[in-house]
């Protein structure tokens, strides 16, 4: 099929370009599996802004030192002070920062989906061996990993100081799986809520106000009802109430199994059927927006 | 290399692909219809994105609702719309494209590449592609579709959006993708002529059904239609009428289609027998000391086809002039 067409260079002339025609391609073609983990590494490091322009390394870097930072000023107390037990738990880290984490979600799972949509270079990858869900399952798992390296990280780095000033090796690692496995349940929630509101829209800047409004604004308003039922004295009501944002959702999943202390007012710990309750409803949120992430793909096809 | 046996796609309010059937081989195919003949959805079905109603289809000998998956590992496609994000650069796009192919990443970097080289980018290939022209954005799009070494490709208008030069250019690229590269090709256009000089075979569907499938060597063996407009002169104030009158003194009429066109008054039009004929023009109009301002062969656009078909109304008249209307192409 090739052809080739050799040119001799002429006396003189040692470097040259040759047209040596059009070469085929007879090596392996590794599929759909392969296509996806190379989608996979693509978002994930895209997610960072790395293989990006610089102006798209700024916004992910940044929040990334912001969720650290006062993880490495604690660690720093914690030796300082010959502390017995570090100045935040584990589980408390990522509730305490949730406005990070929510911006950084919406500021990447646009990132991750939209431009595909907006760019219209959705039917190229469709028309390569992937199918919908082998797309939609990379774009995930990318964009929760994300998550999960921005909310593991401050968490490593209290460890590890932990470990350092010797607060006790038993304890402390109990307590870091507990929040690992914590931060990893919110790592998929959040990146499954932000991938469905992105990739609903082509617009970037509409996918980023939105997932702001979903994370946060709920957070505020779920917030504001249990300190209500709180000073109205019905506090049985606060842990159901809790059901109704992401962030509440994880500190109620934390609080019923993960040793962590409830954040909302009242300080309020769901009962262990209340928090199956939580637990179900996470996953279901988590699974629905993979439903619905693929059936939104099914649709836009080519 | 495709073949469709009474292929159709319904659409609840419309029928996209009527029992369309046909056989296409190896080489440069033109597919040609009007907007909404059903192009576009016939590349999707045979892409296997997207399930016929009724009829089936292989491609490469793969059955279309069984093995989508194993055709689309073989086949490139070039979509008709933008698709290429603005602010990577080509060899980043066309390698991330190669490796979704399946290419491991060594292979994908080196066929990157000589595609872009082979569809002729070369610096500008590490800039963004925001900054592109229609024409190297087009070729962008040409590339991630052969980066993989596909068998066959499917090209739908790949012409769009470009100036003649770029067009020319585009059709060029074309042939060699089937005569250096040994890929066939399956190219849609809305316009007749240009496919009729760079396809093997021609394909003509019209709301979803096939109106004609044949090799272009049958239409190359008509004639070409000619358009010249000429200035005018003191001495011949209608240099326009002067021409005509004076090719009617060598025998050659001219014909008054196109009348009613903005300009159409100055655009003769004349059906060219051969070389001679664009002599005998040069001849005319250099006699008559006119300024010869352009002769060109024309381009008919497939809807005149389809206008004519109607207008006319008898199926058999309408079946001449649509074999005089691809004749004209060029």
């Amino acid at each position: 099929m090739a052809v080739e067409q050799h040119l001799t260079p002429p006396p003189g002339e040692t470097t040259r370009i040759h047209d040596i025609g059009y070469r085929g391609y007879d090596g392996p073609r590794l599929g759909r599996a392969y296509a996806r983990r190379s989608l996979y590494s693509q978002s994930l490091r895209g997610a960072y802004g790395l293989g990006r322009s610089v102006k798209s390394k700024v916004l992910p870097m940044l929040l990334f030192a912001v969720m650290c930072v006062p993880a490495a000023i604690m660690v720093a107390v914690a030796v300082a002070t010959k502390a017995h037990e570090l100045p935040v738990a584990y589980t408390r880290y990522a509730i305490m920062l949730q406005a990070v984490i929510s911006l950084y979600v919406a500021s990447q799972a646009p990132q991750a989906v939209s431009r595909d949509l907006r760019f219209k270079t959705v039917p190229l990858y469709f028309s390569r061996p992937i199918e919908t869900a082998d797309y939609v399952r990379a774009k995930f798992a990318a964009l929760a990993s994300a998550v999960f390296i921005l909310t593991a990280a401050p968490l490593l780095v209290m460890y590890l100081g932990a470990l350092l000033s010797k607060l006790g090796f038993a304890h402390q690692t109990k307590e870091f799986a507990e929040g690992l496995v914590s931060v990893a349940l919110l790592s998929l929630l959040f990146a499954g809520i932000g991938l469905v509101i992105a990739a609903v829209t082509p617009r970037r800047g509409f996918g980023i106000a939105a997932v702001i409004a979903v994370l946060v604004i709920t957070y505020g308003a779920v917030s504001t009802l249990q300190a209500i039922a709180e000073v109205r004295g019905h506090s049985g009501a606060i842990p159901w109430i809790g059901l109704f944002s992401p962030v509440t959702l994880i500190d109620g999943v934390q609080s019923a199994f993960l040793g962590a202390t409830a954040r909302n007012p009242g300080g309020v710990a769901p009962s262990t059927g209340e928090g199956i309750v939580y637990v179900l409803v996470a996953l279901a949120l988590i699974a629905g927006s993979y439903g619905l992430l693929v059936r939104r793909y099914k649709k836009v096809g080519l | 290399m495709i073949a469709t046996e009474s292929l159709s796609k319904r659409f609840p309010r419309v029928t996209a692909l009527d029992r369309l059937s046909v056989d296409i081989g190896p080489g440069v195919t033109g597919l040609v219809g009007a907007n909404g003949a059903g192009k576009s959805t016939l590349i999707k079905i045979l892409l296997g994105l997207s399930p016929a109603t009724e009829g089936n289809a292989r491609v490469l000998g793969m059955d279309i609702a069984t093995e989508g998956a194993a055709i689309r590992e073989q086949v490139g496609y070039m979509p008709e719309h933008d698709c290429l994000p603005p602010d990577v650069s080509a060899t980043e796009f066309v390698v991330h494209m190669a490796r979704m192919s399946g290419l491991p990443p060594t292979a994908a970097r080196e066929r990157t590449a000589d595609t872009l080289r082979h569809v002729g980018l070369y610096e500008e290939r590490y800039r963004p592609i925001g900054g592109y022209s229609t024409g190297m954005k087009q070729r962008v799009k040409l590339a991630q579709a052969l980066v993989h070494d596909p068998k066959l490709v499917f090209l739908d208008e790949p012409t769009n959006g470009l100036d003649p030069v770029g067009r020319d250019e585009m059709l060029g690229l074309i042939r060699r993708v089937h005569t250096d590269f040994g890929i066939s090709v399956l190219v849609t256009s809305h316009l007749l002529g240009e496919l009729e000089r760079t396809c093997d075979h021609v394909v003509v569907i019209d709301g979803g059904k096939l109106l004609r499938s044949s090799s272009t060597t049958d239409f190359t063996q008509t004639t070409t239609t000619l358009a010249i407009e000429v200035t005018d002169s003191d001495t011949h104030p209608d240099g326009t009428a002067a021409v005509r009158d004076a090719l009617r003194g060598r025998g050659v009429e001219t014909h008054h289609e196109g009348a009613g066109l903005p300009g159409a008054g100055h655009i003769l039009l004349l059906t060219a027998a051969g070389e001679e004929t664009y002599d005998l023009v040069r001849d005319v109009v250099a006699d008559l000391g006119l300024g010869l301002v352009r002769m060109e062969q024309r381009r008919h656009h497939i809807s005149e086809v389809f206008t004519t078909d109607t207008a006319e109304g008898s199926g058999h008249r309408g079946d001449e002039q649509r074999k005089e209307a691809v004749g004209h192409g060029g």
